[in-house]
């Protein structure tokens, strides 16, 4: 068997992959804006609920919560596949990253601009979603970027909840060639080509919004 | 199904003997990623082209990387060298390396914040590179980058349940065997959770505290 002929049964857990660092980044991203705003309220018992959830997840550890949710939570009736149960572990983890990233983004946002959203008489509401967060939003991508590929390695952790993903096609692939350092070296070059990629799409995006943004401050 | 008090304080010395596993593996692991990233960070500085070339490019590999399969490769692909590594020392080693490529970019800016002055006054003085790095630069570019070089010891010591994987019996590792035995797995593994729990944000607390102390004494 030729180098060759391993990538494709080793791309065949692409997929896995990707679907868990996509379907985990939707939920961080979600989780991350929610609590990092909770945190910032000025009602007592959500920013404490916020500050719970963000320092339980980012003070264990990721592999320890995936196997919790995996074989200790069933025992409470609730029953989760491996891919739901690895999206919504991974997308808690780094949301609780993502958090601190939101907060400390939208506090970095200059008192004035507020004071001058209140001076328009603009809603709360109106006042986060047209003044405040797109600015955050600019400030929030580099950080955000890292934690992508954070979330990229750490679906690795899924082959050890029995989910096919590239890491444990690269276990089987190990198993049936015994072509050890082939096989691992070939997953962890599939590894850094998609952090590259999606680093790439980050830095473009980045550009992207803040020419936007100078275009819409010049005007 | 409850939770039992009784079986969670049945189980707790065990994981307690297994966190010093844990927390040996974390101590080892950080003292190789201290010295092998000033490695990298000094290649990448005074080294000659190539080497400053693949010490940048290994660096960016090892951060994109996941850290569980760098553990596979070690503990798979050394023996085919002829070196077998204990489960523990493969461990400890792909911690080292995956950690280095973090506190590399932290040593990198500490040493970029050293005003150019320094630099300056050190060749005005007569002293070669050797005695410029280690009495002038880096006494100065240390002590600043310290809290972040404790954050990211305590991002190591939550990655070690990943040495698990390689049989290692740290804390999630007796856990699970423990869960095995008794068919429980709920207390072990909600006691390894609380554990970490305490310990990280202790250490985090600690940090903290150091960052401040540190600040006042800048200031003084």
């Amino acid at each position: 068997m030729s180098l060759f002929e391993f990538i494709p049964s080793l791309l065949s857990g692409l997929g896995v992959t990707l679907t868990l660092t996509g379907g985990g980044a939707l939920v961080a991203v979600v989780l991350a804006w929610l609590a990092g705003l909770a945190r910032l309220s000025h009602f007592g018992p959500l920013r404490l609920a916020a500050a719970t959830y963000v320092e339980t997840f980012r003070g264990t550890s990721a592999l320890v919560q995936l196997y919790w949710f995996f074989y200790a939570l069933p025992l409470f009736g609730i029953e989760l596949s491996a891919t739901a149960t690895g999206i919504i572990v991974l997308g808690l983890n780094i949301g609780a990253y993502g958090a601190e990233v939101v907060r400390g983004a939208v506090l970095s946002i200059d008192r004035g601009q507020s004071e001058a959203a209140a001076a328009l008489n603009l809603s709360n509401l109106k006042r986060l979603w047209i003044v405040i967060a797109p600015q955050a939003l600019l400030r929030m991508l580099p950080p955000a970027g890292n934690l992508l590929i954070e979330l990229l390695k750490s679906t690795a952790l899924v082959s050890l909840i029995t989910l096919n993903d590239l890491t444990f096609r690269g276990m089987l692939l190990r198993a049936e060639t015994l072509r050890t350092v082939e096989v691992f070296g070939l997953l962890l070059i599939i590894y850094f080509c998609v952090a590259q990629v999606l680093t790439l799409g980050l830095h473009a995006a980045e550009r992207r919004l803040s020419k936007a943004w100078h275009l819409e401050g010049a005007r | 199904m409850t939770f039992e008090w009784q079986f969670a304080l049945e189980v707790l010395p065990q994981l307690l003997l297994a966190l010093r596993v844990t927390v040996l593996a974390t101590v080892f692991g950080i003292l190789l990623a201290a010295i092998l990233g000033l490695v990298w960070t000094l290649a990448r500085r005074i080294g000659a082209a190539p080497v400053a070339f693949v010490a940048r490019y290994s660096v960016e590999f090892v951060r994109s990387t996941p850290l569980l399969v760098q553990i596979y490769f070690l503990f798979y692909v050394a023996p085919e060298f002829g070196i077998t590594l204990s489960p523990f020392l493969a461990g400890v080693i792909a911690l080292g390396i995956h950690y280095s490529a973090y506190l590399s970019e932290v040593y990198r800016a500490g040493i970029d914040a050293v005003p150019k002055g320094q630099w300056e006054a050190a060749k005005a003085l007569n002293l070669g590179p050797a005695d410029t790095w280690r009495r002038v630069i880096i006494p100065q570019a240390l002590p600043p980058v310290l809290p972040a070089m404790g954050n990211y010891l305590i991002a190591m010591f939550k990655d070690t349940p990943m040495l698990s994987a390689i049989t290692v019996m740290e804390l999630l590792q007796t856990a699970k065997v423990v869960g095995a035995e008794h068919f429980r797995y709920l207390e072990p593994l909600t006691l390894v959770g609380v554990l970490f729990l305490l310990l990280s944000l202790g250490s985090a607390a600690l940090v903290r505290w150091g960052e401040r102390r540190f600040n006042v004494a800048a200031l003084r």
